[in-house]
């Protein structure tokens, strides 16, 4: 019962920090709770980082750490870490853990995130709960041998966040802005305690697409493709920050998954206008993204990406290769990038009938007031 | 210390002893982890499985496993562990020629 014990302590810790948090914006409300408490964070990890210098190759000692008397505050919050993204705990449990335990979310406020009922979202984290006490998932940072794999599954924990709050899967709203900050914040964190290559190319990866949030959207809550969007209003300073970790990550060796995103993204950030961005060089980054990560989705990536390169009919042939792909037979993207291609051709009657098939695949409601704006752009092309 | 069952599920047609190499395999299991192997068996196919269940009046004796599935159980270890990353790790040793293994933490009582 040793873990339920360490991990209520943790759990009081984290709201303890957050009643701190709390008791301090009552005097004076900081401008923007999320940075202060990102700053607090990495202020205290700062600390700790400068009493122990070894902890510079931090890899190897935590572990010596573990037996030392006296550890270091910041193993609490590691060892928290890999116990809520523990790959025996299944995907949906880990990640409402990490928002209920590291976060300090309210159980209500996890359970909305997810568009679940309270009650529901109370049993899982019940039920993870007690996986962790009965089948005895420990509480501690995992031997190095083990430290690759179980940083992915924090990564994808993270990632999994990260990208529920970009593209909220159905309702109104595009971006659930608490989430995505969640993430950043815990992506920060897990930065100053753990700066590996991948951990670095996670955070480079959310802020490059965070630098962008504001220009995803009208004015009315349209969305707006990178070809729309007002470059001018991206958050610079953002951007700075994530193509420096990005050149980092992909100095440190060859670059894994979040890594080569982060590039993906780099190069849209780094072109001043959407005519000068390098689609070959995004293009080259998705093969080699698909070599290390294949999944169907890249694939598609990198179709569109040819055919912004190398023009309409190469995208079109790129993206008849993924025909029989299952997984992207539900894919809204998949009958809207085919649709682009097609229009751009003027063969209209094709790019409207696969319109309507992407209307047919997505119920988020910004993404449909989209494809039937370009339905009704069809009729104008014609007129 | 704890201790877990960890169940080993492949092939039901599959004879335990039939194949050298996961053979080999299991003593190499047990010379590595012995001291952390509280027990374990191989079991027959499941061709060979009867399974009784209450039917009211007393007993339902019929032939095959209790549930036709697959990957059937073809055997077990009982071993000990500190918690589950280490009866993750353990268990890792375990030869698995087709499916793989279940960890089942073994209940305690008092």
């Amino acid at each position: 019962m040793r873990v339920t014990r360490d991990l209520d302590l943790a759990e009081e810790c984290v709201q303890e920090a957050f009643t701190k948090a709390v008791t301090a914006w009552q005097q004076e409300l900081p401008a923007n709770p999320g940075a202060w408490l990102t700053t607090v964070a990495r202020n205290r990890a700062l600390d700790l980082l400068r009493r122990e210098q070894h902890l510079r190759r931090l890899l190897p000692l935590l572990v010596e750490e573990q037996v030392a008397p006296e550890e270091p505050e910041h193993t609490d919050l590691l060892r928290l870490v890999f116990t809520c993204c523990h790959p025996a705990l299944a995907l949906e449990s880990q990640v409402a853990l990490t928002l209920r335990l590291l976060c300090g979310l309210s159980t209500a406020d996890v359970a909305r995130a997810f568009l679940i009922s309270e009650p529901t979202m109370a049993a899982r984290i019940t039920r993870a709960k007690k996986k962790i006490a009965q089948a005895r998932i420990p509480y501690r940072v995992p031997d190095p041998e083990e430290m690759p794999a179980r940083v992915d599954a924090v990564l994808a924990v993270l990632h999994l966040l990260f990208t529920t709050g970009h593209t909220a899967p159905s309702g109104a709203r595009l971006v659930r802005e608490d989430l995505t900050s969640r993430a950043l914040e815990l992506g920060r964190m897990l930065h100053t305690l753990l700066p590996t290559p991948e951990v670095r190319g996670l955070l480079a990866l959310m802020l490059l697409s965070e630098a962008r949030t504001m220009t995803r959207t009208d004015e009315h809550g349209r969305l707006l493709l990178l070809e729309q969007q007002d470059r001018s209003r991206w958050d610079r300073d953002v951007i700075e920050e994530g193509l420096l970790l990005v050149r980092q990550a992909l100095q440190a060796g060859p670059p894994g998954r979040y890594a080569l995103q982060a590039a993906i993204a780099a190069v849209h950030a780094d072109a001043r206008t959407y005519e000068e961005t390098d689609w070959r060089e995004i293009a080259a980054l998705y093969a080699l993204l698909l070599a290390r990560w294949p999944s169907p989705a890249v694939a598609l990536n990198r179709a569109v990406a040819i055919g912004l390169g190398a023009g309409p009919e190469a995208g079109l042939r790129a993206l008849a290769a993924l025909d029989d792909e299952p997984a992207l037979a539900t894919y809204a993207y998949f009958p809207a990038a085919r649709a682009d291609f097609l229009r751009k051709l003027g063969r209209t009657e094709q790019a409207r009938r696969a319109y309507e098939e992407a209307l047919l695949l997505t119920e988020n409601e910004v993404e449909r007031e989209f494809l039937q704006t370009r339905l009704l752009e069809l009729d104008q092309d014609k007129a | 210390m704890s201790q877990y069952l960890v169940l080993i599920y492949g092939d039901p047609t599959y004879e335990a002893g039939s194949s050298d190499d996961v053979m080999k395999g299991h003593m190499k299991f047990g010379e590595d982890f012995g001291s952390k192997i509280a027990g374990g068996n191989a079991l027959q196919p499941t061709s060979t499985a009867t399974s009784i269940r209450p039917d009211g009046a007393g007993f339902a004796v019929t032939d095959g496993p209790f549930l036709e599935t697959k990957e059937a159980l073809g055997g077990y270890y009982l071993i000990e562990a500190a918690d589950l990353d280490e009866a993750i790790t353990i268990s890792q040793g375990i030869p698995m020629p087709a499916g793989g293994v279940e960890i089942r933490p073994v209940v305690v009582y008092g």
